[in-house]
């Protein structure tokens, strides 16, 4: 069984990790509490801007460096930011647990050098053109600036070519040192770990970082109902967006609100897949039940032959209307639960797979949550949860993006 | 693989796009599509949920050799899923009654390919690459979708769903004499078909275009290489890996590192039983997409001059923990297992692969890119103009 292990330096940042000794490999991450709900409008997209500018080195190494070190150990590593969290991390085999501490550790204080910022500034903006050249065309970002209205979770990730364009780097700077504060840091690790190593390595390369107060506020989502249409020429198939509440990363019922996103919109043999994609009338139409820290969001997404984008919607008002007035079955619900718990067991057996898991619990919750804990959370699911969730969060009641060839779309 | 809780299996029958008629293109997939529609006593639903409530996280694809059906679940579970997949196998309906919805998901997924550039520019440039039939889209052409019967979908299934060069590949916890009678059970009474594979025709041309209204200038560039199954594979893929593998790589450093030319670019090896090639990607500002054809194929010729100790040294580190994470995935070696039974008629253990990579040494990769240097590219883009390429 594996063992959850956890300790805090005196800055404040916090070790956790998940060490199970029959495993092959080690996974590794700084988990930093910042993302794009952290931003002004000013700066907008300088969360994922300086993930980036990570990578491109520190006072000790250049970006050369960094890639090659990783290189050397074979590590398999990568970055992400989304709304509420930036993530590094590295797979290495366990014998080099400590040299990627180090390194991960060391790039976690970059030097954010002019020069590497002008260069990287080009690679983001053609970042933001490639979003810009596929779907949705950037529409889903505008659906959920539509949709939070003034919360800070209707911020882009990417911001836009404007806000990248003009950003400074002492702008990076400010917010770097404001936000990376150890306070706002979790190490994860999760797979063959030596936790008291990994401990004696922490004090060593991040013990000396320097402690500031950065709280989030965290503000109640009063979110706008309504419908647009984004005319996109040279798009061939037509893309609709639903966003609604849905439970929140701290609240009880998430678990439900996944079993019913997978009941109403798995990618197979859910309802919208039965009446949409199984006869052809959609190429893709799912749901999905996203948490973030005070508010949560149901997210409908669907592609189709432009022609049926009106009846495909009709469609899914219709499903969700059902499901509202008569709720779902004993059946369903089993099913789901099947589904989501070989999920959680296929994913669970890499530590890479497990790392998300363990560090993403903690930074949002600060919980911790075995396999055994997530299967028993969602076989305790009852008819009856599930029942609260369609009336707490209705999924009809929505904002609707649709982008595409049409100009005009009835709905 | 006892440390696992899962099982997976991945089934390799040799029914891909390169059977396709030039009239039918499409045909292999649609009838993949259509096979999913009901077989042995289950309904199209019932075959769905009946796979759901075992957990079984499903997949199909249709490549230019083989349609693919992968499966994964917890090990208890696998027995009654290869007793469903049996069904689909040897009994699907093919139901005329689902025919204009099988071809409307079809339909759809072209459309889709449409928006998306990059995936559409590197359809094109293996169509360009490789002879005719064997470059071919598997996703189809729509005229040729458009007019496809329930009787060319069940010819199809007929003459190409066959045990022999069918493969099923099984990874994870699993009871092994307990699997192979029970695949015995399931299989053995299968009647062989005799199918004879298409001839390689023509290539297409070495410089396309495609004229897009977008940001990016999609490039795509192919040159040959040897397939997998070639005395050669390890010092020309270990090659392909410097160029692209890991963030030191000569791709990643010269496009996008120290030039900010592009967000996505890589290198990758894509192979056939009998042929293969180096695919290479790059999106960028039209404005700057010639610079970036321009350095990436300079990257790509350099190569021929050599690669060093210390690139190799990466790559040896990178394939290695590849390999020992690959074993942590029952999913990905059942893959594994099953593709290497096609290409040489055997598994390769993870230790063997170990072994090889660590015999490739920087003279005898040398010696394969003197012998061998990138070249004869082929090159397609996408994009609002055309690019040069100089000689």
């Amino acid at each position: 069984m594996p063992e959850f292990r956890t300790a805090e330096l005196k800055n404040g940042l916090q070790i956790i990790a998940e060490c199970s000794d029959d495993a092959y490999s080690t996974a590794l991450g700084f988990f930093v509490n910042t993302g794009s709900r952290d931003e002004t409008d000013e700066v907008s997209g300088v969360s994922h801007f300086l993930e980036h500018m990570v990578f491109k080195g520190t006072p000790q190494r250049n970006a050369d460096d960094v890639n090659r070190e990783f290189d050397e150990m074979g590590a398999h590593y990568n970055a992400f930011t989304n709304e509420e969290n930036t993530v590094y991390y590295a797979a290495v085999l366990p014998e080099f647990q400590t040299p990627a501490v180090e390194l991960l550790a060391d790039i976690m204080r970059p030097a954010l050098r002019e020069d590497d910022f002008c260069t990287e500034k080009k690679v983001i903006l053609e970042e933001i053109k490639m979003y810009e050249d596929q779907p949705p065309y950037g529409a889903d970002e505008k659906c959920r600036a539509w949709f939070f209205g003034q919360h800070p979770l209707s911020k882009s990730v990417l911001g836009t070519a404007d806000s990248v364009g003009q950003l400074r780097v002492d702008q990076m700077r400010e917010y770097f040192a404001r936000r990376y504060s150890p306070k706002n840091v979790v190490l994860a690790a999760a797979g063959k770990i030596d936790f008291d190593e990994l401990c004696r390595t922490a004090d060593q390369v991040c013990g000396r970082w320097e402690a500031i107060d950065s709280a989030r506020e965290v503000l109640p989502a009063a979110p706008n109902i309504g419908f647009h249409l984004v005319h996109k020429e040279s798009s061939v198939q037509e893309y609709g967006m639903l966003m609604s509440l849905g439970p929140a990363a701290v609240d009880a019922d998430r678990y439900a609100a996944k079993l019913l996103a997978t009941v109403l919109g798995d990618d197979s043999g859910s309802r919208l897949y039965w009446e949409l994609v199984d006869p052809g009338h959609a190429e893709h139409c799912s749901l999905h039940h996203h948490d973030y820290i005070g508010a949560g969001m149901f997210l409908t997404y669907m592609s189709s032959d432009p022609e049926f984008a009106a009846d495909n919607l009709h469609r899914i008002a219709k499903v969700y209307k059902d499901v509202e007035s008569f709720g779902i079955t004993q059946a369903e619900l089993d099913q789901a639960k099947s589904k989501i718990n070989s999920r959680v067991v296929l994913s669970s057996e890499r530590p890479r797979g497990r790392l998300f898991t363990v560090g993403g619990n903690w930074i949002q919750r600060r919980e911790y949550r075995s396999v055994r804990n997530d299967l028993d959370a969602v076989e305790a699911v009852s008819l009856a949860e599930i029942a609260t969730v369609l009336k707490k969060y209705p999924l009809t009641q929505a904002t609707t993006c649709v982008v595409g060839p049409l100009s005009e779309l009835a709905h | 693989m006892p440390s696992l809780e899962s099982a997976a299996m991945t089934i390799l029958v040799p029914a891909g796009a390169v059977h396709d008629s030039t009239d039918k293109c499409g045909l292999a997939t649609l009838a993949c599509e259509m096979m999913l529609r009901g077989c042995g006593p289950r309904s199209s639903r019932e075959f769905i949920t009946d796979l759901e409530n075992l957990g079984v996280q499903r997949g199909e694809s249709v490549g230019i050799s083989h349609a693919s059906f992968g499966a994964a679940t917890l090990s208890k579970n696998l027995p009654a899923a290869i007793k469903i997949f049996a069904d689909l196998l040897r009994r699907p309906h093919l139901p005329a009654d689902q025919l204009d919805a099988g071809r409307l998901v079809v339909l759809q997924e072209l459309s889709a390919i449409d928006d998306d550039p990059s995936h559409k520019v590197m359809l094109e440039l293996k169509r360009h690459h490789y002879p005719d039939p064997w470059g071919r889209p598997s996703e189809g052409e729509k005229p040729a979708v458009e007019s496809m019967t329930i009787d060319d979908v069940r010819a199809h299934y007929q003459h190409f769903f066959r045990p022999n060069g069918t493969i099923i590949g099984v990874a994870g916890r699993i009871n092994w004499p307990a699997l192979r009678d029970q695949i015995g059970e399931l299989f053995a009474d299968w009647k062989p078909i005799a199918a004879e594979l298409p001839a390689a025709g023509a290539t297409g041309k070495q410089l396309e275009h495609f004229p897009h209204e977008s940001n990016q200038t999609q490039i795509g560039i192919a040159y040959p290489t040897v397939p997998y199954r070639h005395a050669d594979y390890f010092r020309a893929s270990g090659a392909v890996g410097v160029l692209s593998g890991g963030m030191s790589s000569r791709l990643f450093t010269e496009v996008r590192e120290k030039r900010g030319l592009c967000y996505s670019v890589y290198a990758s090896y894509h192979t056939q039983r009998e042929r293969a090639c180096v695919l290479c990607y790059a999106g960028s500002s039209s404005d700057r997409a010639q610079e970036t054809l321009d350095v990436t194929l300079g990257e790509l010729q350099r190569l021929a001059n050599g690669i060093e100790a210390a690139e190799l040294a990466r790559l040896k580190a990178r394939v290695k923990s590849s390999l020992i994470m690959q074993g942590e995935s029952s999913a990905a070696r059942s893959g594994a297992v099953a593709r290497d039974w096609y290409h040489l008629g055997r598994p390769r253990t993870l230790e063997e692969l170990g072994k090889l990579v660590d015999e490739l040494t920087v003279e005898s990769i040398n010696e394969y890119l003197r012998a061998n240097p990138p070249q004869n590219f082929t090159v397609v883009t996408l994009g609002p103009a055309a690019l040069s390429v100089s000689a």
